[in-house]
């Protein structure tokens, strides 16, 4: 099987179009958790092929979005310090925290180093004994598994200028308080394909349980998003609220246990500051006792002083769906892609990048 | 060639290590009467309209799949003046080597460029060379100039565009860009793919004997189509919609790019064409372009539009529309 242009087909786009259209007549609201799955939406222009009866609002699945400046400022005093090395995924180079970003601070000569998996990191520490090497542990469940092991690895060869600055979070635990806060009415929820991959599908189950609102895991590629929400549909029309699978190739019910047994060892819940949302308990993974040493929040005396946002930004109602970028009095004008205010524009999965690039409702 | 493995700061002094560098390796390599003499400028005879470019090439590695920088800096070149509608004739090639370059990989890109040359049939007419210290360059850079002649009634920019005009693209795209990513270090992963890189000019020759109203040329290098699509909408003030599943992507391209969160739409190319040309003439070019080994997946991809100048639109894969705009940033430093 062709794994991504079979997902891509034009004539089986236009069955699951027509018999969303023919299935809706229930006006729903559904919400894409995933910034991957914006991402979808917008590249393939689904929201326009979709019938007036569905709409469809972004959600805060885009962790460089919802990491709060107080934290982005950890990462960028850390890249101050002298010696250190800062190991990140491209993204969270752009992003600006309170008062500066990465990607200055490299300018400035600040060691900061873009890489594409922990290993790299771990690498790095290797080659460079006298320097501290710190990975920006930045995702959700999807990404939290690959850094436990190199933690264990590190641990294991008795790397000791290897450290995470761990702002891993975990996307259950935000989506009841979303739905808790009550500001968006849902009547459907697409649950992230790559975070179900690791934690199974059976973490959405309270949501369908307690909250009746109908869940289905799907992929990434307009087929899956479009098969998503024909299921979604079938649920509302026939007034059921399940957790369904429509990312059979990538998602098992029980999840990846071997992923999930690393992320246990080395992390425990702990609470996390959300962009736009605050403090929510248990949603955020803090390193372990047993392996403390490599946290670089302990390792390193980081004192960044108070956050601040920048004015007339609205990522954090857009991240909680209550707004869209259309709202927003900064959006196109003075934050675009070129010059970002808030992380929603910088981020390749960022709600108001992917309004921007691709042209909402053209 | 003596003095060692390495490339040494004394090859760079003028010296006599550095003659010994240009005359045994560079001039035996481009072998021309113009270089040969050795004077501190080529002198040419000349006459016609004249098409002069510039680039410098600093692509990292500097050998991968596909090619080498010697071959892209030649074939760069010569598809800057060809894009113009210009008969490639010489060029000016610079290195800035990086001391510690070992003398084997120097003779290698010597060669290539050599080739490079010849099949594109271009003499290198002048150059220079310059050693750094280490780190004040990687490995190698290369600086380029190239002189080309337009023939009569040859009037080829990318403000040409007129409505109704179709698009043509010269085979699939992201080759390049991808395959010189696969060589990073950090990143490498293993595919078949190999850069595009080639000298396009014969492919224009035989575009242009089969249509002299050719609009618009232009290689989509950095940037990618989407960036080279948008120049064009933006010079001519119209629009640019093309299909996309018109927009040929071989699999491995398209595998790299999910898994590395890029669009094709913005990979760099260094064989590939974007032909702008009147509806009546699109058959004919077409079938041109299919005929050369440049052009032999060549598709028609999209059309010209007199609404909304300046923007690219593109008809998505499930039948809706979305904005298909510049590049922002530069997601892939250092491919070129």
């Amino acid at each position: 099987m062709r794994f991504i242009t079979e997902f891509r087909r034009s004539d089986l786009a236009e069955g699951l179009i027509s018999q969303i259209r023919h299935r809706s007549q229930t006006p729903a609201r559904f919400m894409e958790f995933c910034g991957g799955h914006t991402v979808t939406i917008f590249r393939y222009g689904i929201r326009q092929v979709l019938p007036a009866t569905i709409e469809m609002v972004s959600g805060p699945g885009c962790p460089i979005c919802v990491t709060a400046n107080a934290d982005l400022d950890k990462a960028i005093a850390l890249a101050q310090i002298p010696e250190v090395i800062i190991a990140t995924f491209g993204d969270m180079l752009k992003v600006p925290g309170s008062h500066t970003s990465l990607q200055e601070l490299k300018a400035d000569g600040a060691d900061v180093r873009m890489v594409y998996s922990t290993s790299d990191a771990l690498k790095m520490a290797e080659e460079n004994p006298t320097k501290s090497v710190v990975f920006l542990g930045i995702g959700f469940e999807t990404t939290a598994p690959t850094v436990a092991a190199s933690i264990l690895q590190a641990a294991d060869k008795r790397i000791s200028n290897y450290y995470v600055l761990s702002l891993h979070k975990l996307c259950p635990p935000v989506i009841r308080a979303i739905l808790d806060a009550g500001e968006v009415r849902l009547h459907g929820l697409i649950c992230p394909g790559h975070v179900s991959t690791i934690i199974g599908s059976h973490p959405w189950e309270f949501i369908a349980r307690d909250y009746g609102i109908p869940c289905v895991v799907s992929g990434f590629e307009p087929l899956d998003i479009l098969q998503c929400v024909a299921m979604l549909v079938a649920q509302v029309e026939k007034g059921r609220s399940e957790v369904e699978i429509a990312y059979r190739r990538g998602v098992r019910p029980e999840g990846n246990q071997e992923a999930l047994r690393l992320m246990e060892r080395v992390f425990e819940p702990g609470p996390a500051a959300w962009r736009g949302i605050g403090e929510v308990p248990d949603s955020g993974l803090k390193i372990r006792t047993e392996y403390q040493h490599f946290d670089a929040e302990l390792a390193f005396d980081i004192n960044p002083g108070p956050p601040s946002q920048p004015e007339g930004c609205i990522c954090g109602d857009i991240l909680r769906g209550v707004k869209t970028p259309a709202d927003c009095p900064l959006f196109g004008k003075a934050c675009t892609p070129q010059y970002p205010v808030g992380p929603c524009m910088v981020s390749s999965e960022g709600s108001c990048a992917a309004y921007y690039n691709y042209g909402e409702g053209l | 060639m003596r003095g060692g493995e390495k490339i040494l700061l004394t090859h760079g002094s003028g010296g006599k290590l550095a003659h010994e560098l240009v005359e045994k390796s560079f001039v035996k390599a481009f072998d021309n009467p113009l270089l040969a003499k050795l004077d501190d400028s080529a002198v040419i005879d000349f006459s016609g309209r004249l098409a002069f470019t510039t680039d410098s090439y600093v692509v990292s590695p500097i050998f991968f799949p596909g090619g080498d920088i010697g071959k892209l800096a030649v074939c760069g070149t010569v598809n800057d003046l060809a894009m113009c509608g210009a008969k490639p004739l010489y060029l000016s090639l610079s290195f800035i080597i990086e001391e510690g370059l070992p003398q084997s990989e120097l003779k290698k890109i010597v060669e290539s460029v050599q080739r490079a040359a010849q099949e594109a049939g271009v003499k290198i007419v002048t150059g220079d060379t310059k050693v750094v210290h280490r780190g004040s360059a990687d490995e190698l850079f290369i600086n380029t100039a190239g002189i080309g002649i337009i023939p009569e009634g040859v009037d080829i920019s990318g403000s040409n565009a007129t409505p109704g005009d179709r698009v043509l693209l010269s085979g699939p795209i992201g080759d390049h860009g991808i395959a010189v990513l696969s060589r990073r270090e950090g990143l490498s992963f293993s595919t078949q793919l190999k850069s595009d890189c080639a000298p396009l000019n014969g492919l224009v020759d035989e575009m242009l004997n089969a249509s002299s109203n050719i609009h618009c040329l232009r290689d989509p290098t950095r940037g990618g189509l989407a960036t080279t699509l948008n120049e064009m909408a933006k010079q001519s003030k119209v629009s640019i919609r093309i299909e996309e599943e018109k927009v040929p992507v071989r699999d491995e391209v398209l595998a790299a790019c999910e898994m590395l969160g890029f669009d094709p739409l913005y990979i760099a190319n260094e064989g590939r064409l974007v032909a702008i040309v009147p509806a009546e003439d699109t058959d004919k070019v077409l079938k041109a372009m299919r005929r050369n080994h440049y052009g032999k997946e060549a598709s028609l991809i999209g059309e010209v539009s007199a609404n909304n100048p300046g923007r690219v639109v593109m008809r998505t894969t499930i039948g809706a529309s979305r904005i298909v705009d510049m590049m922002v940033g530069d997601p892939l430093p250092r491919i070129c």
